[in-house]
């Protein structure tokens, strides 16, 4: 049975919520009532088949072509099976996903994996803000799971994380991993400002020294024995993080952020 | 059933229903392992007066460990799931944590998660990382060498305890050496231990005691110098009895333990003095598993 396949088509002015388009919801359903699904588009609702072409059957391995920037809630709260974007991916992507894997061609926008429970969720290209964040005035970001970034990532990656982890290979931005709770973020480019700001426990594991404010402190050099099994955690992906040259398990060790608890880390190769 | 001179007696050890884990102990080279999976695996012979019982069951080249340096696995045993926990956290807390470069890791996937390090961890004094990696939960310590990295927990998973042979020996010499060349066979196999020292016993005990005290006391049916003044199982040559106790995961993995100890016990021979197997039981009405000496040898 091919993939159930939403190729849209034409560009929308108005953004579309696909947050109806996921695995456990469209299953069972044959093409016509998932043809008669209304998505929310801009102030108002339209049939999936008005926006979309329809090809496919299985509904547990779903491929949105000809993506794009617009199309917000990509698999949100998805509980097992596939996503597969081709193309670019507006906000929310993978939010409170459960379960499943996700991969987006190029691009994804803000709040990327926010609140993802667990899962896979690989952006071949960059992501915009708050990758793997807490939506605004929840107290937690991602409980757990895996974000794969091949790309750069904009500001605040990480804000509020709670578990799971963050792997980027290309550069961060400001604040990564701002108000981080636990869990491990890791990037192999560049960051920026503010690294690690009010971060009170987790995982900041950098391939190239940062900018670190005042109120981290520097630890020492160390052999850290649960690196060599975070590595080998990676060997699944599809990614640089998975190249045993990328391993290593000595680290310059910063604590902080000391205007917090303080029990956070940067661990930096050397 | 005679094999090679030596009389296989009809008879049968009685076992009985453990719980067992398995843990991984790494270090920086399998000397440091080796140390500390003795320091853990000390003192626990019997469950009568131990607590558990306790073996190393092999050791582990750097690619078989999760962290790949070289590691020991030892095997921990006891009469209950309460007590197992109990015994693993204190000897982990005791043995392996104070170990230098040590760290500790679940040797058994399944069963019934116990605590491993899960409490060890406050050692750290709020210090303590969790990693959850793969769908395990590490813990890192942080110590004066460093950090010791733990797994949160390991399986508990049903067992069997009490597999059991006696060699039956002309001289005491010829009784150890048989008992050695057993043990070395033995340890081959997987997923067993021989928790007595060095895999050997040499004061097998009976059920009971003239001392109302006493639960368990010396078996004196076995006993080469009670051969005239009790009511003995020995032949007049016999000068030397000794036993090897086994516990495994299950009654086949004992069968396969027995099976190549009795056969390398034999393979001495009478030339070398070996007379007899025989194996202890309370009649068969005690443990649920038995293991028929004549069977497995068949």
């Amino acid at each position: 049975m091919s993939a159930l396949t939403f190729t849209l088509k034409q560009p929308t002015d108005q953004r579309i919520d696909m947050s109806p388009l996921v695995c456990q919801k469209l299953q069972g359903l044959d093409v016509d009532a998932i043809a008669a699904i209304e998505l929310q588009n801009g102030k108002s609702r339209r049939r999936v088949d008005e926006l979309f072409y329809i090809t496919g059957m299985n509904t547990q391995e779903i491929i949105i072509a000809y993506s794009n920037n617009k199309l917000d809630f990509i698999g949100k709260e998805l509980d097992g099976g596939s996503i597969s974007v081709q193309g670019d991916a507006g906000a929310y992507l993978g939010m409170q996903m459960k379960s499943g894997t996700i991969n987006v061609s190029g691009d994804a926008g803000l709040y990327a994996g926010c609140e993802m429970k667990n899962g896979l969720l690989q952006i071949e290209g960059d992501a915009g803000d708050f990758l793997g964040g807490a939506l605004p005035g929840n107290k937690q970001g991602m409980k757990g799971g895996t974000v794969l970034v091949k790309g750069n990532v904009g500001q605040r990656a990480g804000d509020h994380m709670r578990r799971g982890q963050i792997l980027i290979e290309g550069n961060a931005g400001d604040y990564c991993g701002s108000r981080m709770l636990a869990g491990t973020i890791a990037v192999m480019g560049n960051t920026g400002r503010y690294l690690g700001y009010a971060m009170r426990r987790g995982t900041l594991l950098l391939w190239n020294q940062p900018q670190l404010s005042a109120t981290f402190n520097d630890c020492g050099s160390h052999t850290l024995a649960f690196l060599p099994i975070l590595f080998a955690s990676f060997k699944s992906f599809n990614s640089r993080f998975a190249d045993s040259g990328a391993a290593f398990n000595r680290v310059q060790r910063y604590g902080g952020d000391m205007a917090e608890t303080g029990r956070g880390e940067v661990l930096v190769r050397i | 059933m005679i094999i090679n001179g030596v009389t296989i007696d009809k008879t049968f050890a009685e076992a009985f229903p453990m719980k067992a884990t398995r843990a991984i102990i790494t270090a920086q080279n399998e000397k440091w392992a080796m140390i500390s999976a003795q320091a853990m695996t000390g003192f626990a012979t019997s469950v009568i007066a131990c607590g558990c019982e306790a073996g190393i069951e092999r050791v582990l080249s750097p690619d078989e460990t999760p962290d790949g340096r070289p590691g020991v696995a030892i095997m921990i045993y006891a009469i209950g799931g309460k007590g197992l926990a109990k015994q693993l956290e204190t000897r982990a807390g005791q043995c392996v944590l104070t170990s230098p470069t040590s760290a500790l890791f679940a040797g058994i996937e399944g069963g019934k998660p116990i605590p491993l390090g899960k409490n060890l961890r406050y050692f750290g004094d709020g210090f303590q990382i969790a990693k959850k990696i793969g769908g395990k939960r590490y813990w890192r310590v942080p110590v004066m060498d460093g950090e010791f990295l733990t797994e949160a927990t390991t399986g508990m998973v049903d067992a069997v305890g009490g597999g059991n042979f006696l060699v039956l020996a002309e001289s005491q010499p010829q009784a150890l050496a048989a008992c050695e060349a057993a043990i070395e066979e033995m340890r081959k196999i997987p997923n067993v231990i021989m928790p007595f020292p060095g895999g050997v016993v040499r004061s097998g005990s009976k059920v009971g005691s003239k001392y109302a005290s006493l639960g368990a006391s010396t078996n004196d049916a076995f006993c080469p110098t009670l051969k005239g003044v009790t009511k003995t199982d020995l032949s007049p040559e016999i000068e030397s009895v000794m036993e090897i106790v086994i516990d495994g995961l299950s009654k086949e993995d004992i069968d396969k333990a027995m099976r190549v100890g009795i056969q390398a016990v034999c393979d001495l021979g009478a030339a070398n003095g070996i007379k007899r197997i025989s194996a202890g039981n309370y009649g068969g009405k005690l443990g649920p598993f038995h293991f028929h000496l004549q069977e497995i040898m068949a």
